[in-house]
């Protein structure tokens, strides 16, 4: 896999000004991710991974170091990655179908030509029959497809997703999760995944970073080896089960200093 | 609870009640039942109080009960109706009410809106003016009316003015909680997609906000009219609150009465149409 690498973080720290003095949210965080890869980051809550995607989007100016997409700095330039926030962030006063073209619509696409690329695609990954539908008489799962459509069909390479299925129940989750593999493969995207649940981080990923806090820094970086594509079953293999507890002994090491400072 | 209680109570109350039920114990209380009426029956029973008190009025005047100099009667309220509609300028009076009415609503909602809205784009700006319009709120504004009145004239503007100064107060600040309660992360989600705030705002906050716009709607029909008649109160050539005003200071009470009641009437229809807008609009919202 010698793709060139699509986003690259280079040496960058954020700190934010509180009453009580300076609050070092990321320390040099470094990070190449090649084109096409899904990596994940997981971490206890508070080692700034929100941070990091905010400083991706260019919603946030980091106070140190590069954001690097394609070789081009895009550091603090908006509307270049495509950025799903934890929360779903329909808008309930637009049909379906009108809130997945979204991005598109910002661009200054012709809303009948956005609609007519977007209608196709929600039949396709199971939408079908909701498309007019306003978004409060749509199932958490069926809200976070939408959103996640809305994301995609906004046409950037790189795809950042904050804790997507955090809200949803086991099942709709692990559905979620094979559906979103689909969507992967099918659009080729560059994806940056978010997640508390480790193995939801080793199942979808090719690579996870495991982060600590007080600074939020990068511990390990680890390869996920394992062939796609997936089945369920591969949650049960020797490889996975080792992956899954190296990440957890990472997590849990990082966990006591929190309690320290705390 | 009940059910553990249920044993004991059983043995002490010894009623046949109890003991066939030993569960429901002795403090048992049923959901209380209110039993709908049929509509007819409703109906029936307000057009009969309507009409006891229509009546009970017109005995106690006419039995002197009721000094009908200053309460006046229904027989005469009646007379004096028909001679208001056939022979005096009632529609002008209506039409320079209504007119007065509906302008400052418009524009007073209109204002309103905007200014609230106009918030979103500078906090700096909306912390300053802030104080100002809180100030302008708790003023009873309808103490300026005097002074609008002699800036404005007795003519329309007037009253316009003053159901504007009614109105525009409610639609700001409403619209600006409208604002203040618009999610930080829908506005990272239009800024990750390269929105501008142009956009922005076309696209998030104004329909966002507009529940908010549209809750006004019907108090503001209110509070124009109050300050239209206010208006007229205070000096006017026209208008419902002129004739209420005239009719009182010269002890036509008949006719004090036949003018609150079209304004009454002219005020129900107002919110009427304002309520059907409201849903009208809501439904589009989806909210």
């Amino acid at each position: 896999m010698a793709s060139p690498t699509k986003l690259r973080l280079d040496d960058v720290s954020m700190a934010f000004a509180t009453p009580a003095g300076p609050f070092q949210a990321l320390a040099h965080v470094s990070l190449a991710v090649p084109a096409g890869r899904f990596i994940s980051l997981i971490g206890p809550s508070g080692c700034g991974k929100s941070t990091i995607f905010n400083i991706v989007a260019g919603l946030l100016e980091p106070t140190e170091g590069r954001v690097m997409i394609d070789g081009e700095d895009a550091t603090g330039t908006i509307g270049r990655v495509g950025y799903m926030l934890q929360k779903d962030l329909l808008l309930p006063w637009r049909t379906v179908l009108d809130n997945v073209i979204l991005g598109m619509e910002i661009q200054g696409k012709p809303l009948r030509e956005a609609r007519e690329r977007a209608l196709p695609l929600l039949r396709k990954y199971g939408l079908s029959g909701f498309e007019y539908l306003y978004p409060n008489s749509l199932s958490g799962g069926m809200r976070q497809r939408a959103a996640l459509l809305r994301t995609l069909l906004f046409d950037t390479d790189v795809i950042l997703l904050d804790e997507p299925f955090g809200a949803l129940d086991a099942q709709t989750k692990a559905h979620m999760q094979e559906w979103l593999m689909q969507l992967w493969s099918d659009f080729q995207k560059t994806v940056v995944f978010v997640t508390h649940d480790v193995e939801e981080a080793v199942f979808l990923s090719d690579e996870i970073h495991v982060m600590g806090t007080r600074p939020g820094r990068i511990l390990e970086g680890m390869p996920i080896p394992l062939p796609r594509p997936r089945e369920r079953s591969v949650t049960l293999s020797p490889e996975f089960v080792a992956i899954k507890e190296r990440c957890l002994t990472l997590l849990t090491a990082a966990a006591p200093k929190l309690e320290e400072a705390a | 609870m009940a059910v553990q209680d249920a044993p004991r109570s059983t043995e002490l109350s010894g009623m046949t009640v109890a003991q066939a039920r030993p569960a429901a114990g002795k403090s048992a209380r049923r959901l209380p039942v209110q039993k709908d009426w049929p509509s007819v029956a409703i109906i029936a029973t307000q057009i009969l109080i309507l009409a006891a008190v229509i009546g009970g009025w017109e005995v106690a005047a006419r039995a002197g009960w009721l000094d009908a100099f200053f309460w006046s009667q229904p027989s005469a309220i009646w007379k004096t109706l028909i001679i208001f509609f056939t022979e005096g300028d009632a529609w002008d009076d209506i039409w320079f009410t209504f007119r007065s009415t509906i302008l400052g609503f418009i524009i007073g909602t209109t204002a309103g809106s905007v200014l609230g809205l106009s918030f979103w784009w500078s906090r700096n700006y909306a912390a300053v003016l802030q104080p100002y319009i809180i100030c302008f709120e708790s003023m009873p504004k309808l103490a300026l009316a005097p002074l609008i009145i002699l800036v404005f004239g007795l003519g329309v503007t007037s009253k316009v003015v003053i159901a504007i100064a009614l109105t525009i107060v409610v639609s700001t600040l409403t619209t600006y909680a409208g604002v203040k309660a618009l999610d930080a992360d829908g506005e990272k989600l239009f800024y990750s997609l390269g929105a501008s705030r142009w956009q922005v705002f076309r696209k998030l906050v104004v329909p966002f906000c507009l529940p908010w716009i549209i809750s006004v709607l019907r108090v503001n029909i209110g509070l124009a009219l109050t300050g239209a008649i206010v208006g007229e109160f205070i000096s006017s050539q026209h208008g419902l609150g002129r004739t209420i005003f005239y009719a009182g200071s010269t002890y036509e009470i008949a006719l004090v009465w036949v003018a609150v009641f079209v304004l009454s009437t002219l005020a129900v229809i107002m919110y009427a149409v304002v309520s059907w807008l409201e849903n009208v609009l809501r439904k589009g919202t989806r909210q």
